[in-house]
């Protein structure tokens, strides 16, 4: 099972250039969650804050005990190894074949046999459906291939922690969706916790258990998925309506008088509830994900707190699955409704 | 709910994460951004070459060692510079034979033309040719081959799996470069003497015999040393600078092309100044043999 990623109080500049402060969050164990955010916030920067590529000045990242931004190099080395990250044009070593770039964690960290490496990469291989490819160089592949190639190389050590940097970046929507779909079924299989950075709606819709939004150097909100698919927030509404209108612009943000030139209105912009896109079920054959079951106990602990429109989601999601598929054995608790 | 964003080019991403613009991870709130004084930036270079000096050291004795790597780049870096460095020392002996030759014949000093041609070669001329070539040949390669791998994120992924770059990578280079150029460095001395003699023999009509008898009148073995401890750290010097630049490229491939031509000029810089001291040191410290 995957582990718990703690995020305390993180905050990043690059010289004067402030990239986010103040972020705090905690990526439940084995579940999958979303980063969005417009192009240019920092959420890059924030999945190698995570994995300790980059120092942040202020905050923890704990993951197992491991502050990933201030202990030290040695024990961070060996916390990485918990981690696989997917590269947004999946970095691979150049010089090396498909199956080499696979191979390196475990040549690197395990003492396994030449016969066993071949077996485990080979499994991954056919995981990412790049079966038969392995002789190819990263240069001789396209840009979806070099993605899943990256994939398989992340999960070749079975991490506990997946990152994912735009998955979806240079893909057609096509390519997208079976991403996604692939996404869901690694995470049905091996359990481990997921962080996906995108700003690809059709991800954030139908991927994750949990959503976060970067915009103005701050984390706009994380929580369940329901409450950012439903909230009114104009920040929010603007990205996933993919409008002009709103405070996002060109240059990240726009000032005030640009906006009260346009007339922009938040209450109208955020009218209408919309709709929410079921989430993905693992693909026939794979195994149920056992991140749901923890995934809904945790939701209906904190259901309390949550704004109407994303308590009135989750119920009739839960409502909804129950019926959808009969193998769930925990339905809502009927005196937690409203 | 639409799905589709309007097909807008993205405003340009934060600035790159380039380890360079980082205040050291010790010292995480002084100096404060921005903060800077006129050669500042100078010295945190330099402390921060020294630092990578200090780590490839500590980590040539860390297993596990590199083994393939450092054979395939020993291979590499002698196989780009066997035959240069041999066809340079043939009219470099040659000059310092001729220049020598032409000097003492005006103060009757021909017969020891063998011995200050041979010295000049050896301490002076060879561990600079080497370190030349090494660091023009296989210095650039080093450097564009680190920093292409830098800029694609290879070394970053390579990281994140738990792998230290500097282990993996920049050590077994180093160690390459030091064992080519040592090596070298008794080729270079042959071929320069062997040139130097064919020149004094054949074309200023110097006798053999003495030109080997102020060969040995003059020339003695800690000079050998001294040429070898020479190319000995000249190969690191070229090494550690080249991997520096190549792990620090500015800002996309055209920051890999001006990493190179860096590292390829402050080699030669360094190589010059530290050649200077090195040669004090050896003049004070070994006794003359003639003298």
């Amino acid at each position: 099972m995957g582990i718990e990623v703690v995020v305390d109080g993180l905050t990043k500049s690059f010289g004067r250039q402030n990239i986010w402060r103040d972020v705090t969050l905690t990526l439940p164990a084995g579940e999958v969650s979303v980063m969005l955010g417009p192009s240019g916030t920092g959420k890059t920067v924030f999945l190698k804050s995570l994995i300790g590529l980059l120092k942040p000045e202020e905050g923890h990242v704990l993951v197992d005990g491991v502050d990933m931004v201030n202990d030290r190099e040695r024990d961070v080395f060996e916390a990485r190894k918990k981690f696989g990250l997917m590269f947004q044009d999946g970095a691979l070593f150049g010089s090396m074949s498909l199956f080499d770039n696979v191979a390196f964690p475990l040549r690197e960290h395990t003492r396994k046999k030449e016969s066993e490496i071949r077996r485990v990469v080979m499994e991954r291989m056919d995981l990412v459906g790049l079966g038969g490819a392995e002789g190819k160089l990263p240069g001789e592949i396209s840009g979806g291939m070099r993605k899943r190639a990256g994939l398989a190389r992340a999960l070749v050590l079975d991490p506990e922690i997946v990152l994912c940097d735009e998955p979806d970046s240079g893909l057609d929507p096509v390519r997208t969706a079976f991403i996604s779909q692939l996404l869901i079924d690694v995470n049905a299989q091996i359990d481990a916790t997921m962080l996906i950075v995108t700003h690809n709606i059709d991800i954030a819709s139908t991927v994750p258990d949990n959503i976060g939004m970067l915009f103005r150097r701050n984390l706009v909100t994380f929580g369940p998925r329901e409450v950012l698919l439903t909230s009114q927030e104009p920040v929010v509404s603007q990205f996933l309506s993919g409008s002009r209108l709103g405070p996002i612009g060109m240059s990240e943000e726009k000032d005030a008088a640009t906006l009260a030139a346009e007339g922009f209105d938040a209450a109208a912009s955020a009218a209408g509830p919309r709709e929410i896109v079921p989430q993905l079920e693992p693909s026939p054959g794979m195994p149920p994900r056992q991140a749901v079951d923890r995934h809904r106990e945790r939701v209906l602990g904190m259901l309390t707190q949550l704004p109407t429109a994303a308590r009135q989601a989750i119920l009739a999601g839960i409502g909804g699955s129950v019926a959808h598929a009969k193998t769930l054995t925990m339905p809502a608790p009927p005196e937690e409704r409203p | 709910m639409t799905t589709t964003l309007p097909p807008v080019p993205h405003p340009p991403d934060p600035p790159d994460p380039d380890p360079g613009e980082e205040p050291a991870a010790a010292v995480p709130k002084e100096p404060p951004p921005g903060w800077s004084v006129p050669g500042a930036g100078a010295l945190r270079e330099t402390g921060k070459l020294f630092a990578l000096a200090l780590s490839v050291a500590r980590l040539s004795f860390k297993r596990p060692f590199q083994l393939r790597e450092f054979v395939e780049q020993f291979w590499f870096i002698a196989s780009v510079t066997i035959l240069p460095a041999a066809l340079v020392s043939i009219p470099f002996g040659a000059v310092i034979a001729l220049q020598v030759g032409s000097l003492t014949q005006q103060f009757g000093a021909q017969s020891f033309t063998g011995g200050a041609s041979v010295l000049a070669v050896i301490q002076q001329a060879s561990p600079l040719i080497v370190a030349l070539l090494i660091s023009g040949a296989g210095g650039s390669a080093i450097c564009a081959d680190l920093g292409s791998r830098k800029i694609r994120e290879e070394l970053d992924a390579m990281e994140v799996m738990g792998v230290s770059p500097v282990q993996r990578l920049v050590v077994p280079r180093v160690l390459a470069t030091m064992g080519v150029a040592v090596l070298l460095n008794g080729l270079v001395s042959v071929v320069g003497t062997l040139g130097g003699y064919f020149f004094n023999v054949i074309l200023q009509g110097g006798t053999p015999g003495a030109y080997l008898a102020s060969f040995s009148a003059l020339a003695q073995l800690p000079d050998l040393y001294i040429s070898e401890i020479k190319a000995l750290i000249f190969g690191f010097i070229a090494g550690i600078v080249a991997a520096y630049r190549g792990l620090n490229p500015r800002g996309g491939p055209k920051g890999v092309g001006d990493a190179v031509n860096q590292s390829v000029v402050i080699t030669f810089l360094l190589l010059f100044f530290v050649n200077t001291i090195l040669t004090s040191i050896y003049l004070q410290v070994v006794p003359p043999k003639g003298g």
